[in-house]
């Protein structure tokens, strides 16, 4: 129990009064993160008692992010070797991918919680743990390419616009992790689309990678929004073998971690399901003009839909408390991002905006299913 | 009463800071949006806005006596609307570049909050150096608004400020720097968002704001 007792000892440092008080939330953030803390909720009143609190919830996903993590630092190993016609091994394209996403993981971490701890502490609140789980998801959202700078940006942007403006973590009406990618994806489009920012072409001494300028390789949807014929097999797309954002591309380590999070109860399988049965008609009644070897169900596969739909419209936060409006909410941003990849030619992937929309509507969905209850429940009492 | 008189300062020196119409009373935001992309619209624009604001106040406050209540509304149109025809040829003899980009706004003008409200809070129940004060401090504080949007807006969006590249073009990642210009700021979206952050550091530092 050596950390606990550390911990013990440097309690009077930070607390009020102490010495170190400045950095009193950052304590309580690490005290609570390694152990469970001792306050429970009060008795009174109609309080729910579960063991699971939203620390552990976190962990949760973040582990369930884990297969998509490590599937794509492989992959960037393996598109850059691929691109630049080497052989390699498993291991030196996970080193390679660990070397390119590793500073972007550390960037969107460090700014996002040092943006956190300091209005946490200006505010007088204990810091809240949400950023966990949307600081992993940042860098597995964007391009291989993307600067770090703009990462930190985008990230500031997001926690200050889009969480802390509407009273921090809980309360925020947008996804934060899609905030981000909204903001790059309208500021910097170049950093965020074409088919420049896939490959990593940067040198590395990993066995003797060369290094390579402007590798261009385009994803199934660049192709399918160019007018190309997709290059990329389903067997690929969905193993995860294309180029794309980081931790998107792999269908496979993004159903291991959807199966982890309906395991834990953490994420709703109704809002995977019915965003999946959405797409699906919506790609069958909507197919590509012209699109040749392309299936209606290959859609499912490419681009961030399955993540979209696994990571980030489960979302307990920002998507609707009612069963029934669960529903509704998937069913739309699975129809609504497939049009808007096929009909609009600007927004090659319509994912992002998709969930956004959707997200602004939750509340919308959750205002008419508990009135339709309680007008129901008011004729029953009538009766 | 003198011409600059207290009461006369306040009128004046009101909309630039505590009653500012754009930050305090959330006015005129369609504007501010649409013409803030660079900063050289956002000043005309800003100008015009003064100019016609203070002469329809002035108009109106001379003839406040005999308009008929029923139709005011429309004598204050017809008077704002025979102004913004005025400015509009003005800009396109003088500064024809600058109207193309402000396109149907400046015709807008008419409809802006700022001007009517001023009109009918205002204009209606004072004298014609009151009214016009009045006028040339909504203008200004409304100007100053779009100023500072315009200003970070082009800054930030496309490097430049009233035309000039500010940011070193050696900075860019075309010649090999890091740095690429925010699209997003050349967005209306953006200009909301940064308006928003000026009435944050405006009631942060004056907390009796309501």
């Amino acid at each position: 129990m050596g950390l606990k007792k550390i911990l013990d000892n440097l309690k009077p440092t930070f607390s009020e009064g102490g010495k170190l008080s400045a950095f009193g939330s950052l304590y309580d953030a690490m005290e609570t993160f390694f152990y469970v803390p001792n306050e429970t909720a009060k008795v009174r009143g109609a309080h729910i008692h579960d063991a699971i609190d939203s620390k552990r919830t976190i962990f949760f996903v973040v582990i369930a992010l884990i297969p998509s993590i490590l599937f794509g630092m492989y992959n960037i190993g393996l598109q850059h070797y691929d691109k630049i016609g080497e052989e390699s091994t498993l291991l030196c394209c996970f080193l390679y991918g660990l070397a390119v996403i590793l500073p972007k993981i550390v960037v969107s971490y460090a700014v996002g919680l040092g943006i956190e701890v300091a209005i946490a502490q200006w505010k007088k609140e204990e810091v809240h743990e949400g950023f966990f789980v949307t600081g992993i998801l940042i860098p597995l959202i964007v391009p291989v390419n993307c600067p770090l700078w703009i990462i930190a940006l985008a990230t500031a942007f997001a926690v200050v616009f889009a969480k802390e403006v509407f009273g921090g973590t809980g309360m925020n009406v947008f996804n934060p992790a899609l905030v981000t990618r909204a903001f790059l994806f309208f500021a910097y489009p170049t950093m965020m689309s074409g088919d420049k920012v896939w490959v990593n072409g940067n040198y590395m001494d990993c066995i003797n990678g060369a290094p390579v300028d402007g590798v261009s390789a385009a994803t199934p949807l660049g192709q399918l929004a160019a007018g190309e014929p997709v290059t990329a097999s389903p067997m690929e797309t969905i193993i995860g073998t294309i180029p794309g954002s980081i931790g998107e591309t792999s269908v496979i380590a993004i159903l291991i971690g959807a199966f982890i999070l309906i395991w834990a109860n953490i994420a709703s399988w109704k809002i995977i399901l019915s965003t999946f049965a959405g797409g699906a008609l919506m790609a069958y009644l909507l197919p590509y003009e012209g699109a040749q070897n392309f299936e209606w169900w290959e859609q499912l596969t490419v681009g961030g839909f399955c993540f979209g739909a696994v990571f980030m419209a489960t979302d307990p936060v920002t998507s609707p408390r009612t069963e029934g409006g669960k529903w509704i909410f998937g069913f739309l941003i699975g129809a609504m991002a497939i049009i808007i990849r096929v009909l609009n030619p600007g927004y090659p992937e319509g994912m992002m905006l998709a969930i956004l929309l959707m997200n602004i509507f939750a509340p919308l969905f959750d205002y008419c299913f508990v009135q339709s209850n309680i007008n129901k429940r008011a004729k029953r009492a009538a009766k | 009463m003198s011409l600059f008189s207290k009461e006369n300062g306040e009128v004046f020196m009101g909309p630039l800071n505590l009653n500012n119409p754009v930050t305090v009373q959330v006015l005129g935001i369609c504007s501010a949006l649409a013409v803030t992309s660079q900063l050289k619209p956002a000043i005309v624009m800003g100008l015009s806005v003064t100019a016609i604001t203070a002469f329809s106040n002035v108009i109106i406050s001379l003839i406040r006596k005999t308009i008929p209540n029923r139709i005011r509304i429309i004598v204050q149109l017809v008077v704002v609307a025979a102004l913004v025809t005025i400015v509009s040829n003005i800009l396109k003899a003088y500064v024809y570049d600058v109207s193309v980009q402000l396109s149907v706004y400046v015709g807008l003008i008419i409809t802006n909050c700022i001007l009517m409200g001023r009109l009918e809070a205002f204009a209606m129940q004072n004298g014609p150096w009151e009214s016009f004060l009045d006028g040339i401090g909504n203008g200004l504080g409304y100007a100053a608004i779009l100023v500072i949007v315009g200003f970070v807006r082009e800054l930030l969006g496309f490097g430049t400020i009233l035309g000039f590249q500010v940011i070193p073009e050696c900075a860019y990642v075309e010649n090999g720097g890091l740095y690429i210009n925010n699209g997003m700021m050349t967005m209306p979206a953006m200009a909301l968002i940064i308006v928003a952050c000026v009435i944050w550091v405006h009631r942060a530092y004056n907390k009796n704001i309501e």
